[in-house]
């Protein structure tokens, strides 16, 4: 029995993989936006400021920008994905199946999180490549925080796939909930300096955590100094993920 | 034909959507191998019936039983042994057909040959393409290969044949019957009353919600509706008087070209036709044409709701 759920859940897990691949417009926007918002940013910050970025975490660092972007466009795809799905009726014939509801969404939590992780190479490669010296941070730690923070923004993903009325909206609706997180984040300005409103409000959102974090693993201090950070972020992939079991609309 | 063992029972089922009753009191039964049909308009309750005895709604009332099994409470078993096609259901875009086969047979603990049932449905072809390129006929043919992949005991196949051009709705209707032919049992919910009469052993008439009548579609037809009508052309201009004198109803009699007449003659019972061709045959009147009507499911739905169909 569990063998035959493990079976379906990677043959689902695989030909999602394979669907995504074949759209050529998600795909490349997936992979290659943040990479060229990271070197867009890395030549205009200049390869000296981009080293000092690195050591001294500047508020605005476009590798973090770009491992959030990365974040936050995983996301908007599978809301996407999900309301498509839904309103064509393909989430109510998967769930016909012997297949769990868990299984089914996710199958596309894995999916986003592998092509994060691509993302994330291709972003490794091209700052090591472009702006040699600058790219110091330890990869394993920094991609190990984008998975954590990514999985944590997606759970809020399915909150916002339900709330999304019809496949049209998604694209809109997806940008003005999660676009928004970025400017409340800390990546511009620090979250001290806000509205005492808007920090509690960043205080619940996960890219504010996923931020601070990416920032930690940046500038050298590490998971040891932002667990509260990840401890946040994981209560808020319980939230999140609890709250969306109840208002996700399979149909 | 059809042996009488049960396998779909619905006792007293009522599903209520906020203040509307969408199924209201419904009581069925579905025998062992035979096509049965629930039939009525759009938005009656057929689909809302068919997804609750499939265990995908939970009635507000009644008992479900299909296979021996409670839809909600055995939902796991009961997926092993039924097979389900959606009403106007998609894939994934860009799923290649034979993706799709491969995931749903990872599913199942008991599944047949994908290419052979590919090929049994015409879409061997087809493999390497991606259901968006599918035709409407082609989608529904895959419908039905996903839901036949694990040799169900029971199929159930919503509004088929919906949206597709009459030369496709014939070649669904073949698989139909071949499926009812290897012993399979399927419920099918149609709004197309020829549809209904061309597959089904049995149907059940539904409107608003409610159960208005349940047999097979001659029973139906010869209980509701038992007139027939003859129509014939001939030049013979007393033929009414004869017809009245051997006691036939002469309906209707209209002039056609040059001094022939048309004549319609009504009547109820197996014999009336029977009756009017031997007085044709007895009195030597020749005859130019020559047609029977007889009623079918669709007059049936008239008369025992008092509009057609598609009102």
């Amino acid at each position: 029995m569990p063998a035959r759920i493990l079976r379906g859940f990677w043959k689902l897990t695989w030909v999602e993989t394979k669907i995504f691949a074949r759209e050529p417009m998600g795909f490349i926007g997936t992979l290659a936006m943040p990479v060229v918002l990271f070197v867009l940013f890395g030549r205009v910050l200049g390869a000296g400021r981009l080293a000092s970025a690195a050591k001294v975490s500047l508020p605005f660092n476009p590798a973090i920008l770009a491992a959030v972007v990365i974040a936050i466009n995983a996301v908007q795809s599978l809301v996407a994905i999900i309301s498509i799905y839904r309103e064509g009726g393909i989430l109510k014939r998967l769930r016909a199946t012997p297949l769990s509801p868990v299984t089914i969404l996710g199958a596309h939590v894995v999916v986003k999180l592998a092509f994060t992780l691509v993302s994330l190479g291709l972003l490794v490669l091209a700052g090591r490549r472009l702006f040699p010296g600058v790219m110091q941070v330890n990869v394993f730690s920094f991609a190990m925080a984008v998975l954590l923070g990514t999985l944590s923004i997606l759970s809020l993903g399915f909150v916002v796939a339900s709330l999304v009325p019809t496949a049209r909206f998604a694209q809109p609706i997806g940008a003005a909930v999660l676009y928004p997180m970025l400017a409340l984040s800390g990546l511009f300005f620090p979250v001290n300096r806000l509205p005492r409103a808007l920090q509690a409000l960043a205080f619940v959102l996960p890219t504010t955590h996923a931020v601070a974090l990416l920032q930690g693993v940046w500038d050298g201090s590490g998971w040891s100094a932002h667990w509260l950070n990840a401890v946040a972020l994981l209560v808020l992939f319980a939230v999140y993920t609890s709250l969306s079991t109840r208002v996700f609309r399979w149909e | 034909m059809v042996d009488k063992r049960p396998v779909i029972t619905v006792s007293n089922l009522v599903k209520r959507y906020g203040h509307t009753v969408a199924v209201n009191d419904v009581s069925l039964e579905v025998f062992e191998g035979e096509i049965f049909g629930l039939i009525g308009p759009n938005g009656a309750g057929k689909t809302t019936t068919m997804e609750c005895v499939q265990g995908h709604r939970v009635p507000d009332k009644g008992t479900i039983s299909v296979l021996g099994l409670d839809p909600r409470r055995d939902s796991a078993a009961l997926r092993q042994r039924i097979g389900v096609q959606h009403q106007e259901a998609h894939l994934q875009k860009r799923i290649k057909v034979w993706e799709a086969v491969d995931l749903w047979q990872s599913l199942y603990t008991r599944v047949v040959d994908g290419d052979a049932l590919l090929t049994r449905l015409g879409l061997e072809a087809k493999r390497d393409a991606w259901f968006m390129t599918l035709s409407g006929g082609q989608k529904q043919r895959l419908f039905i290969a996903l839901a036949l992949i694990h040799e169900p005991e029971v199929v159930f196949l919503d509004e088929l044949t919906t949206g597709l051009d009459p030369q496709a709705r014939r070649a669904i209707w073949g698989l139909v019957t071949g499926i009812r032919e290897r012993g399979t049992t399927v419920f099918l919910t149609t709004h197309l009353m020829e549809e209904a009469e061309r597959l089904c052993d049995r149907v059940a008439i539904i409107e608003h919600g409610r159960l208005v009548e349940m047999g097979s579609p001659e029973e139906l037809v010869e209980k509701h509706c038992p007139e027939r009508t003859v129509v014939f052309t001939t030049d013979d201009a007393n033929i009414a008087e004869r017809m009245q004198a051997m006691g036939i109803d002469v309906a209707a009699v209209e002039r056609a070209q040059g001094n022939a007449s048309t004549f319609t003659v009504r009547g109820e019972g197996d014999d009336f036709v029977t009756d009017v061709i031997n007085c044709v045959a007895r009195e030597g009147i020749r005859v130019r044409g020559f047609r029977t009507e007889i009623p079918t499911l669709e007059d049936v739905f008239l008369k025992l709701t008092g509009h057609g169909i598609r009102d």
